[in-house]
């Protein structure tokens, strides 16, 4: 789960690190009374959505599609300034690189005091999957894709590792403010950041913690200037409050719909629905799609606790995707029996209104019972053994394919 | 011969009592796995009925293992306690019997607790995790044989061939194309789909050189992370057997997670065709089409003279 950066900002501030004052906005008045309360001649005006590279975004309009601003991020240091980006950025649609080309529609807007930077840094903390540990990444290219420092200058990046049990320690502590060539002030003031970062990172089972740029201001404290945090699903059960900084219009209403059925769901742009049980399997299924010439619609993995309800629940959520010209169902039977799937199928078509090609492939337990069940339905299905002529099978049937 | 279990292998149940733990244990004790006795706090003193026996249920791992022996655990604790479970019997194992293999099966557990559960294991070399979120190993017998896990026993048969696959239902898929040319299985593990998880592709090729009844091996990646490119790499220097390698997630879109927690392409790291690069750079016979693993696996076993047609 994503949140916004006033959002990460806010925990950042609960948890002892320094930020600038800012104030969250939905409205052109709300921006203008906290650009009043604020106290600073310059301020930063960003727009929030969950996706990078807002500060080289184009903004358009949302009605005409007109470009209206360039750069989602904005400086201003008048009143009058704030009102013209604040205006130009709520209820239009910000298209960074991350966003793909609809864009996101921009509700949520924050305005932050200005802050005299002496130089930028780049900080991240993130689950190393190698080294089974919370590795932290800093740099002195702040402000930079991390990824192009990564490729251009590895050496600018410096790591360090929490240990699980220990935590992090002081030595490494320093060793990173050294690395970053902090002396002084600023020095102590990483140190003590870098800290209540690691604590907060474990207390709250994030998954990733960005913060780029990290500035060092000319007085020597360091501000985090921006924050891109991500927890992880898995520990939500112990943080509830997590419920109250969700933005559903952030995620796919599908996908999230899916999941409360129990399925784990991935719209893509082909015109092969799939219905697959397990997720290594349901991604091959789709790749074994494509080797055949067709396009998948979607990665659909209906778990193993699948039933009747969830897989009319399937139909219903492949079906609603108007490309679908098809439906691949690719069950390998274990504790889920192929008969119980069979009949499932013929329940959820005759509830959905199954209008497409439909190719069922079982193998496993009870695939020979899952077959007769289909065979003696007055469904229109073709069965097959194995995944490869279950894809040739539905490319043949909708017209596609070699 | 095999890797980590066997027909002697004595096997305990975290979670026993639970709908999902005796559902297994009953299902693993009718496949011939010789399920010594269960471990759920609260219940300890109780018994569960199997097929054919009355196991023990006991309140903690240290007791369970001092009094049954047993070197191997399975577990089917909920998510939020599956990591203490893991730690308590890593310790367990250490502390009684310098070691033993502690098989995970539950999914969608915190990925900072698996994060502790793995530091717990740094200081105990003699104990292996496989998983979270796995399917577990099994070692088919002549009949029976050891099944530790969730897969369906019965599309098994005891062969030469060994598979490890991050994947559940893959990895069935992986049986049936050895199967489908007639040849068994030593050992096949699911190693699980989780970014933090014990077991690697590494640790169990490294097991599978020094088994001398394994004479191929059929690896299943797929996308998220470098695992697979680590593994082909290793195996290049340090790998004498032939190796047959599919990802899955070829199609699949950067920046979404598919249905795995580690299974995402992101900053464009940790593709399937990196992967499928690293394998044929490593002398890894590629099948880009799971169905087509049985027909590159006789090739491959007729190319290196274990098979004549």
């Amino acid at each position: 789960m994503n949140i916004h950066e006033y959002q990460g900002k806010a925990l950042f501030r609960e948890s002892g690190i320094a930020v600038q004052d800012g104030v969250h906005c939905t409205s052109v008045e709300q921006a203008l009374t906290a650009y009043d309360s604020l106290g600073s001649q310059v301020v930063a005006v960003k727009s929030q959505i969950h996706a990078g590279g807002r500060g080289k975004g184009k903004l358009y309009d949302h009605d005409t599609g007109n470009l209206v601003m360039e750069g989602g991020v904005k400086i201003a240091s008048s009143r009058e300034q704030v009102e013209e980006y604040a205006s130009n950025i709520l209820g239009n649609r910000l298209v960074t690189k991350q966003t793909g080309v609809d864009g996101k529609t921009v509700g949520n807007l924050y305005v932050e005091a200005g802050c005299s930077i002496a130089h930028e840094y780049y900080l991240a903390l993130l689950v190393d999957r190698e080294a089974d540990s919370v590795l932290i990444m800093v740099s002195t290219e702040g402000g930079m894709d991390i990824e192009e420092v990564a490729e251009k200058t590895p050496e600018a990046i410096h790591k360090a590792w929490v240990d699980p049990l220990n935590g992090l320690g002081d030595e490494q502590k320093a060793a990173l403010a050294d690395s970053l060539g902090l002396t002084g002030s600023a020095h102590g003031s990483f140190v003590e950041m870098i800290g209540r970062l690691a604590e907060m990172f474990v207390g709250l089972d994030c998954s990733m913690v960005e913060i780029n740029p990290l500035v060092r201001t000319e007085g020597g404290t360091m501000v985090a200037l921006d924050s891109k945090v991500s927890f992880d699903d898995n520990a939500s059960f112990r943080h509830p409050w997590r419920a109250d900084l969700r933005d559903r219009s952030e995620e796919e209403e599908t996908e999230v719909r899916a999941k409360r059925s129990g399925l784990s769901y991935v719209k893509l742009d082909g015109n092969i629905g799939c219905l697959v049980n397990g997720a290594g399997l349901a991604m091959a299924s789709m790749d074994v799609i494509k080797l055949y010439g067709g396009e998948p619609a979607n990665f659909l993995d209906i778990g193993g606790g699948a039933n009747k309800e969830s897989i009319t629940a399937a139909f219903g959520i492949i079906l609603e995707d108007p490309n679908v010209e098809g439906i691949l169902v690719n069950i390998f039977g274990g504790i889920i029996r192929c008969d119980m799937v069979a009949r499932s199928i013929i329940d959820a078509s005759a509830e959905v209104g199954l209008n497409v090609p439909l190719v069922v492939r079982f193998s496993g337990t009870n695939h020979e019972q899952g077959k007769e069940v289909l065979e003696s339905s007055d469904l229109s299905v073709i069965t097959t053994s194995t995944l490869a002529e279950g894809a040739e099978a539905i490319v043949g049937a909708i017209g596609g394919g070699d | 011969m095999s890797i980590w279990v066997h027909e002697e292998s004595k096997v305990l149940v975290q979670g026993i009592t639970g709908s999902q733990g005796t559902f297994h244990a009953t299902r693993m004790e009718e496949y011939g796995t010789d399920v010594v006795g269960g471990v759920t706090p609260g219940k300890g003193g109780q018994t569960v009925e199997l097929p054919g026996r009355t196991v023990p249920v006991y309140e903690s791992m240290t007791e369970a293992v001092s009094d049954t022996g047993a070197d191997v655990s399975v577990i089917y604790v909920p998510a939020r306690f599956a990591a203490s479970a893991i730690i308590e019997a890593a310790e367990a194992f250490h502390k009684i019997r310098g070691g033993g293999l502690i098989v995970c099966i539950t999914e969608g557990i915190p990925t900072l607790d698996m994060v502790r559960s793995i530091g717990h294991l740094s200081d105990k070399p003699g104990v292996r995790l496989i998983g979270p979120n796995c399917p577990g190993i099994i070692t088919p017998g002549e009949q029976g044989g050891c099944k530790v896990g969730i897969m369906p026993g019965y599309i098994h048969a005891k062969g030469r061939i060994g598979i490890i696959s991050k994947s559940g239902t893959l990895t069935y898929e992986a049986v049936a194309q050895t199967m489908s040319i007639g040849e068994g299985q030593t050992t096949c593990i699911g190693i699980g789909g989780d970014p933090v998880s014990g077991t690697g592709f590494i640790d169990c090729l490294a097991a599978f050189e020094e088994d001398p009844e394994t004479e191929a091996v059929v690896l299943i990646g797929e996308i998220g992370g470098t695992a697979e490119e680590d593994a082909a790499a290793w195996a290049a220097d340090n790998f004498s057997k032939p190796i047959v390698g599919f990802v899955a997630g070829a199609t699949a879109p950067p920046g979404k997670r598919m249905g795995h927690a580690g299974a995402i392409i992101s900053g464009g790291k940790g593709t399937a065709e990196e992967k499928f690069a690293a394998f044929e750079a490593a002398g890894i016979h590629v099948a880009r089409d799971p169905s087509a693993i049985g027909q590159v696996l006789l090739g491959v076993l007729i190319e290196a003279g274990l098979r004549e047609s």
